[in-house]
C-alpha cells in the first residue's frame, strides 16, 4: 500500500488508516470508511480527558460542531444515525432534559429504550458528542498530530458536558439516518448497576468517560470496561472502537473493572482511586480469583472491616458482625474469629489508610495482577499464561514454570490459535527463539496478545507506541494500547489538584445489604498522604526493578541490528566460521529451551484457579447468546483485505513462528518482476510484499494459512516511537542504544523517533533511475555504498545513545566506521534490537514502505539475518491504493545445485489493466566455499534472461547466517 | 521480606545407632564415624541454644537412620507448616514425629496426603519472597504443587535438579535475599533457572564448593544476622567466601559426617517462628 499522505484530499485518508480502523472498516459498509482518521489522533481524547477537571467552556461547543458535520458528508460513517433523527422528535422523554451526570439516577423507563432506542428521538446529551468529537479528530488527523491539540481538547471536554444545545443542530437532521440510542449497563466494582444511555454508534471511550465521571475517578487509566463475549470470556472494550462492533449481539452490560493493577498502589495519588482498586481486589479475594493464605485472608479482611465499619466496636459488632461479609471463598468461623480480633487491631485507623494497609499487603500476593489464561504447551501440556505488570509468567497448575519478563520478548504475535513469543537469547544462548502456546481458540490467541501488547505498553513503556500507520502492508490486528501509560497517568495524576471528593465507602456485604443501608463515609478528611510527585518514575514500582537480576551477566559483545552499510560485495564473506558443532549447539539450546516447558505432568486438575481465568470477573453479567456463531466475532474483529492483499499476507504469513534455520548461510534473493501491461501509472498493486514470501521454504506449512486476519505481532522493543522505562542497569546496558530511551521524566512521546520511511524516501531521492536490467544489476553491488551518505546528513539520533554499543566482531572492517552513528536510527524503528539484520532501503518514496514489511518481517529465530533491498524507483503511481483483482496466482519451485528457486506469479487486474508480477526466490545455501556474491549475480542475469520482457522492480537480498560464536 | 530468618523454635532430632550404616547416601564415600557425627550433632545443638532458639530435640528412631534429617518432613512458613511426604519410602515414618513437635507449637499443621506426591524439605528453598522447589529424585510436581496450595500467598516455581541430591545440595538463603550458590554446573543452572523465574531481585554469593552453599541463616532480635556455615577444616576456599561477608555473626559449624550420607548444615535442622503473625 502506498502512501502519499499529505497530498490526498482528505476524505480518502485511506492510507493513513492504522489497521485497527481498516479492521473496524470491515465492520460497516464501504461507504461509510472514510472518515477514518479518527484513529490516528487517538491520544487526543485520552489527553483530553485530563482536562475533565477544569472547567470545560461551553460556548466553543457549537463552532466545531457544524465543522465536523461539514466534513461527515462525505463520511456518512461518522453520522451517528440519532443526529439525524432529532427533528423527528417523536417521543419527548423526560431524559432530555438530563446531563449525563444525572444518568445515575435516571428513571428506571430506561429498561424500555432498549427495545425502543431507535425511537429515541432528541436525545441529543452525551450521544452527540461522539460526531463532534470523531469530526474533530478527522481535522486533527489531517495535521497528523496526533496527541491533543487545542483544537481536540475542548472539544473532548465537553465530552462530559451536557449535549443540549447540540441536539438542536439542524444539520443532523438532513442525514435521515436514524438516532439509535441505547441503555449500557454497566456494573461497577461495588456492584451496584450504573445504567449509560449512548448512542448506538458510540465508541468505547464515551462510555468509560461517562462510567468514570459517574464515579469521580481521574486515575481512571489503571481502569476499563469488560464484557462477556458470545463464549462468556471476558473482553476488554477497546476504546478507540465503537461499543457495538465489540459486542455484537450481546447484551449492553459491562463490568467497570481494574485492568491494570498499580505494582504499587501507594503512589496512586487519590484515595478514590485505592477504594477502587480495593473493591476489585476485595472481588478478587472473595470469588478466588486471587488465591490467598489463611492469615492474609484475615488480615485482609480485617482491613476491609476497618475501611468500612471504622474502629471496632463492641456494641455495634456483635458476633456475628462479620458473617454478613463475604471475603474468602469458603469462609470459615475460624476466618471470622481472627478477622474480629485483627479488626480489633486497627483500632484508630482512616478507612484512607485501612485501604492503604489493605493494599499493601494485597500487592505482595504473587497472583496480584496476574492475568491469566489457559493454554497448552508445545507438546500439549494444559498450562496458563499469566500476564502481569512485569512479563509473562507460565504456570503448570499452580507452580511457576516460566517467566519472561518484557526485557527479554521481542516479539509478541498471534496467528490463528497459537500465540508465540520470540525471546532475546540469554546469556549462554547465541540464538533468539520462538516459544508458542496453542490458545483454545484464535479468539482467545488474539486476546492474550492484546493484554500482552496493552500491558507491555502500559507498564514498560513511558509513551504509547506511536499509532501505527498503515506505511505498510503488515499482517492482521494493528492493535496497539492507544491508552495512557503507567508513567504518564502518574505524571497526570501528579497535576490532580481537586480536592479529595467525597466518596461512600459501601459495604462488602453489599448483597445482604443494599446501598443505604451501608456506612457513609466521606473522604474528604483524609489527608493525602500519597501524593505522588515522582514523575514517570520508570522503575520505581518495585517489581520493575526486580526482573533481570544478577548483573554478573556480561552482555555478548554483539551489536544488534548494526553494519547495515555492508557493501554487499563482502555481504556474505564475514562470519562464515560457523561449525557444525555450533549449529547443534544452537538446536540444543532451544531443545533445553522447550524442555523447560515440559517438566514431566501429572494430572491436571482443575481447581480454583480456573476461576481466576479472564473469563470470570464480569461476573454479575449475564449474556446472552444471540445465536451468533463465535466466528463471526472473529471476522468483524479482523482486518479487512481484499483479495490481492491477502495472498501476500498468505506468503508473508510464512514468517511467524519461524523455525530454527539450519543452514549455516542461507542466502535469499527476491527478485520480482513486473510487466505492466498498462500503463505506468496504473501502479502495481502492492504485492511487492515479496520478503515475506522467503520463508516459505522453511516455513511451508504455516505459509498455506489463509486465514491472514488471525494474526498479528507486535514487538514490545521497538520504541522507535516509545520509549521504555528505564530498567536494570544491565538490561539498559542492552537496550539503551537500541531502544532510546527517553530519561524517566521526558514523557513526550518520541523525542527522537526516526522514520524509517523518511530516510528511505530521502535516500531514494538521491538515486539515480534504476530501471533498465543493466542499471537493475550495478545497483545491487553499487547502490548500498551510497545509501549511508543518504543518511550520513541525518543526525536526528544524538550518537551518544549508541555509546554503549560494541562493534560487532563480525562486521567487515570497511563499514564499521558508519554503523555506530547510523545503522541503529534505520533498524530501531522497525526491528526488535537484538535481532540482526542488515537491511538496506533503496527505492522509490513509495516502495519505502514495502521495505519496511521487508525489516519488519525479516527476524529469523536464532539466525543473523541480513536484508537489502533494492528497488526501482519507476513504480506506481502512488496514489493507487486500489490493489486490483488478483486473477491467478501460482507458485514454482526449481532447485539447482545450491540453489532452491521459487517462483510466484500473480496476475492482477485493476481497472481493465491486467498486471503480472513475477515473484522469484532464490535461496543459495551453502558455506563459505561458494561465492555467494557470483550466484547471486548469476541468478538475477538469469530471472533477467528468463523474463526479457519484464522489469525487475525489487531485489531483496536477505543473508541469514548463524551467529557468530559469542562469549557470555 | 521484613522478618526474614526470624525465628524461635529449632526442632533437631537425635542421631539413631541405624545412622552410620543404614542412612541413605547417593555417592558411595567413606564411612561415617559414629561418634564423630555424635560429637558433631551436639556442637550444632549447642550453636543453637547458644543463640537464643528453643531447640526442641525429637527422640531418635531406631528404624529410621535417617531421621536426623528433619528438615525433609516439614516445611514451615509463617503460622503454617506443611509435612511432607519424603521421596525415599524408608523415610516417611519419620513425619509422625514432626507433627507431633510442630503441632505443639500450634502452628496450622497442613499434611501431604496424596500418595502420588513426594516433597522432601531439602527441595524447598523459601527466600522471603517465594518458594523454588527443586524437582530431583525426591520431589515431584504434585508434591510442588501441594506446597503451593499450602503458602497461597506466595509464588512458587520449580526448578529442576538432575543432579545432587536436593536443591539445596548446593544452595541456601545466606540472608534477606542472599542466595548462596555453589559453582557446579548443576547449581549454576539451578540459579539461572530461578533467576528467570522470579519477580524479585537477589544477590547471590557464590562459593567453589557445593556443599558448602548449604548453609543457616537466623536473624535474631539483638543479634542481627547470624549465620551457620561450613569450616575452613572442611571446605577451605569455600570458608574464605563467607568470611567476608559484613556485618554478620559467622559460625562455622563442623559436618564433616553427615555430609557422607549427603547431609547439608540445614538438613538437621526445622525452624520455625512460633510469634508469626500477620
Amino acid at each position: 500500500m502506498t502512501t502519499e499522505v499529505g497530498s490526498e484530499p482528505e476524505v480518502k485518508k485511506e492510507p493513513e488508516k492504522s489497521p485497527e480502523e481498516q479492521e473496524a472498516e470491515q465492520q460497516t459498509n464501504p461507504s461509510e470508511s472514510a472518515p477514518n482518521g479518527d484513529a490516528e489522533p487517538q491520544p487526543a481524547p485520552d489527553n483530553a480527558e485530563n482536562a475533565e477537571a477544569e472547567p470545560a467552556p461551553s460556548d466553543p461547543l457549537s463552532t466545531p460542531s457544524p465543522d465536523g458535520q461539514k466534513k461527515e458528508k462525505g463520511i456518512s460513517r461518522f453520522l451517528p444515525p440519532w443526529l439525524k433523527r432529532q427533528k423527528s422528535n417523536s417521543q419527548a422523554e423526560p431524559r432530555d432534559g438530563h446531563a449525563p451526570t444525572d444518568t445515575p439516577t435516571q428513571p428506571p423507563t430506561q429498561e424500555e429504550l432498549e427495545d425502543g432506542q431507535e425511537e429515541e428521538g432528541p436525545k441529543g446529551e452525551g450521544t452527540a458528542v461522539q460526531p463532534t468529537g470523531g469530526a474533530q479528530e478527522v481535522q486533527s488527523g489531517e495535521e497528523e498530530s496526533p496527541v491533543a491539540n487545542a483544537e481536540t481538547q475542548p472539544v473532548k471536554q465537553k465530552e462530559g458536558e451536557e449535549w443540549a444545545p447540540e441536539s438542536g443542530v439542524p444539520s443532523a437532521l438532513k442525514l435521515g439516518k436514524k438516532m439509535k440510542i441505547t441503555v449500557c449497563h454497566v456494573t461497577l466494582l461495588d456492584g451496584t448497576q450504573f445504567p449509560c444511555e449512548v448512542e448506538k454508534r458510540a465508541k468505547g471511550q464515551y462510555l468509560f468517560s461517562k462510567v468514570c465521571e459517574h464515579l469521580n475517578l481521574l486515575e481512571k487509566d489503571y481502569f476499563g470496561l469488560s464484557f462477556k463475549d458470545n463464549t462468556d470470556q471476558r473482553c476488554w472494550l477497546d476504546p478507540t472502537k465503537e461499543i457495538k462492533h465489540q459486542i455484537h449481539n450481546s447484551q449492553w452490560q459491562f463490568a467497570f473493572s481494574v485492568k491494570f493493577y498499580p505494582p504499587d498502589p501507594s503512589q496512586l495519588t487519590e484515595d478514590i482511586t485505592r477504594y477502587l482498586l480495593c473493591l476489585q481486589l476485595r472481588q478478587d479475594i472473595s470469588l478466588g480469583r486471587l488465591p490467598c493464605s489463611f492469615v492474609t485472608h484475615a488480615l485482609l479482611g480485617s482491613y476491609t472491616l476497618q475501611a468500612e465499619l471504622g474502629d471496632y466496636d463492641p456494641d455495634q459488632h456483635r458476633s456475628d458482625y462479620i458473617a454478613q461479609f463475604h471475603f474468602a471463598p469458603t469462609q470459615t468461623k475460624e476466618l471470622e474469629v481472627k478477622l474480629a480480633e485483627l479488626h480489633k487491631s486497627h483500632k484508630g485507623m482512616t478507612p484512607a489508610q485501612a485501604d492503604i494497609q489493605f493494599l499493601e499487603n494485597a500487592k505482595k500476593l504473587s497472583m496480584y495482577g496476574v492475568d491469566l489464561h489457559h493454554a497448552k504447551d508445545s507438546e500439549g501440556v494444559d498450562i496458563m499464561l499469566g500476564v502481569c505488570a512485569n512479563g509473562l509468567l507460565i504456570y503448570k497448575d499452580r507452580l511457576r514454570i516460566n517467566r519472561f519478563a518484557w526485557p527479554k520478548i521481542l516479539k509478541i504475535s498471534y496467528k490463528r490459535c497459537n500465540f508465540y513469543i520470540k525471546i532475546r537469547p540469554g546469556e549462554t544462548e547465541q540464538f533468539e527463539s520462538t516459544v508458542g502456546f496453542k490458545l483454545p481458540n484464535h479468539r482467545a490467541a488474539k486476546r492474550i496478545w492484546k493484554v500482552c501488547v496493552e500491558h507491555h505498553t502500559f507498564f514498560r513503556l513511558t509513551s504509547p507506541e506511536q499509532p501505527v500507520k498503515s506505511k505498510f502492508l503488515t499482517l492482521g490486528s494493528r492493535f496497539r494500547y492507544s491508552g495512557r501509560t503507567q508513567a504518564q497517568t502518574r505524571q497526570a495524576s501528579a497535576l490532580i489538584h481537586r480536592s479529595p471528593p467525597d466518596f461512600q465507602r459501601t459495604s462488602s456485604k453489599r448483597s445482604a445489604r443494599s446501598l443505604d443501608g451501608a456506612p457513609v463515609v466521606s473522604v474528604s478528611d483524609h489527608t493525602h498522604p500519597l501524593v505522588s510527585t515522582h514523575a514517570a518514575g520508570p522503575g520505581e514500582n518495585g517489581r520493575d526493578s526486580a526482573l533481570e537480576l544478577y548483573s554478573d551477566s556480561k552482555r555478548e559483545p554483539r551489536v544488534q541490528g548494526e553494519n547495515i552499510y555492508v557493501r554487499h560485495s563482502k555481504l556474505m564473506l564475514e562470519d562464515l566460521d560457523k561449525t557444525q558443532e555450533e549449529v547443534l549447539r544452537h538446536q540444543a539450546s532451544v531443545s533445553e529451551l522447550k524442555r523447560s516447558f515440559m517438566e514431566a505432568a501429572p494430572e491436571p486438575r482443575p481447581d480454583q484457579w480456573d476461576k481466576r481465568l479472564t473469563g470470570s470477573p464480569a461476573t454479575s453479567l449475564h449474556l446472552q447468546a444471540h445465536g451468533k456463531s463465535p466466528t463471526r466475532l472473529e471476522s468483524a474483529l479482523s482486518d479487512s483485505r481484499d483479495i490481492s492483499k491477502s495472498t501476500e499476507d498468505d506468503q508473508s504469513s510464512g514468517l511467524n513462528g519461524q523455525p530454527e534455520v539450519i543452514e549455516v548461510v542461507e542466502e535469499t534473493v527476491v527478485i520480482e518482476e513486473v510487466v505492466r501491461v498498462a500503463r505506468p501509472q496504473s501502479s502495481a498493486p502492492e504485492t511487492a510484499a515479496t520478503e515475506p514470501a522467503l520463508e516459505g521454504k522453511d516455513e511451508g506449512s504455516a505459509s498455506s494459512d489463509s486465514e491472514s486476519e488471525e494474526e498479528a505481532e507486535y514487538h514490545p522493543q521497538l520504541s522507535g516511537s516509545a520509549h521504555l522505562i528505564r530498567e536494570d542497569p544491565e538490561e539498559e546496558e542492552q537496550e539503551v542504544g537500541l531502544n532510546q530511551e527517553a530519561p524517566p521524566a521526558a514523557l513526550k512521546p518520541c523525542i527522537i523517533r526516526e522514520d524509517v520511511t523518511d530516510e528511505a524516501a530521502a535516500t531514494a531521492a538521491n538515486m539515480a533511475e534504476p530501471a533498465d536490467a543493466q542499471q537493475q544489476e550495478g545497483e545491487v553491488l553499487v547502490i548500498p555504498e551510497k545509501a549511508p551518505n543518504g543518511h550520513t546528513h541525518d543526525s536526528e539520533a544524538p550518537p551518544t545513545l549508541f555509546d554503549e554499543e560494541e562493534e560487532p566482531s563480525f562486521v567487515n572492517g570497511d563499514v564499521s566506521h558508519v554503523e555506530g552513528e547510523h545503522a541503529p536510527q534505520v533498524i530501531c524503528c522497525s526491528e526488535p534490537p537484538v535481532v540482526k539484520t542488515e537491511m538496506v532501503t533503496i527505492s522509490d518514496t513509495f516502495s519505502a514502505q514495502k521495505a519496511e514489511i521487508t525489516t519488519k518481517e525479516v527476524p529469523i529465530v536464532h539466525t543473523e539475518t541480513k536484508t537489502i533491498t533494492y528497488e526501482a524507483a519507476q513504480l506506481d503511481g502512488s496514489g493507487d491504493v486500489e490493489p486490483g483483482v488478483l486473477m491467478t496466482a501460482h507458485t514454482i519451485t526449481s532447485e539447482s545445485l545450491c540453489t532452491t528457486t521459487t517462483t510466484h506469479i500473480t496476475k492482477t487486474l485493476k481497472g481493465g489493466l491486467s498486471e503480472t508480477r513475477i515473484e522469484k526466490r532464490i535461496v543459495i545455501t551453502g558455506d563459505s566455499d561458494i561465492d555467494h556474491d557470483q550466484a547471486l549475480a548469476q541468478a538475477i542475469k538469469e530471472a533477467k534472461e528468463q523474463h526479457p520482457d519484464m522489469s525487475v522492480t525489487r531485489v531483496v537480498v536477505h543473508k541469514e547466517t548463524d551467529l557468530a560464536e559469542e562469549d557470555e | 521480606m521484613a522478618g526474614f530468618g526470624n525465628f524461635t523454635h529449632a526442632i533437631v532430632r537425635a542421631i539413631p545407632g541405624s545412622f552410620a550404616t543404614g542412612a541413605l547416601r547417593t555417592e558411595n564415600l567413606e564411612e561415617v564415624d559414629p561418634n564423630r557425627a555424635l560429637r558433631e550433632k551436639k556442637a550444632y545443638v549447642a550453636v543453637l541454644r547458644e543463640l537464643g532458639l528453643e531447640v526442641l530435640e525429637l527422640p531418635a528412631d531406631e528404624s529410621m537412620p535417617d531421621c536426623v534429617f528433619v528438615e525433609d518432613c516439614a516445611v514451615v512458613c509463617g503460622d503454617t507448616a506443611l509435612l511432607t511426604r519424603p521421596g525415599a519410602p524408608s523415610r516417611r515414618g519419620e513425619v509422625e514425629e514432626m507433627k507431633t513437635a510442630l503441632t505443639n507449637l500450634s502452628l496450622n499443621v497442613v499434611e501431604m496426603t496424596d500418595e502420588t506426591a513426594t516433597l522432601d524439605g531439602g527441595d524447598v528453598l523459601f527466600t522471603g519472597a517465594e518458594f523454588f522447589v527443586g524437582l530431583s529424585k525426591r520431589t515431584n510436581q504434585r508434591g510442588a504443587e501441594i506446597l503451593a496450595d499450602t503458602f497461597k500467598d506466595y509464588a512458587v516455581s520449580t526448578v529442576p535438579v538432575s543432579h545432587g541430591l536436593h536443591l539445596k545440595s548446593f544452595c541456601s538463603m545466606a540472608g534477606p535475599g542472599l542466595i548462596a550458590i555453589g559453582s557446579s554446573q548443576t547449581a549454576q543452572r539451578a540459579l539461572k533457572t530461578m533467576q528467570q523465574l522470579s519477580d524479585h531481585k537477589y544477590d547471590k554469593l557464590t562459593v567453589p564448593d557445593d556443599a558448602a552453599a548449604n548453609c543457616v541463616y537466623i536473624n535474631m532480635p539483638g543479634k542481627g544476622h547470624i549465620l551457620l556455615h561450613v569450616t575452613p577444616e572442611q571446605f577451605p576456599e569455600s570458608a574464605k567466601v563467607f568470611e567476608k561477608l559484613k556485618d554478620y555473626t559467622l559460625i562455622p559449624v563442623s559436618n564433616l559426617e553427615n555430609v557422607k550420607v549427603d547431609g547439608a548444615l540445614s538438613c538437621c535442622l526445622v525452624l520455625a517462628n512460633k510469634l508469626a503473625r500477620v
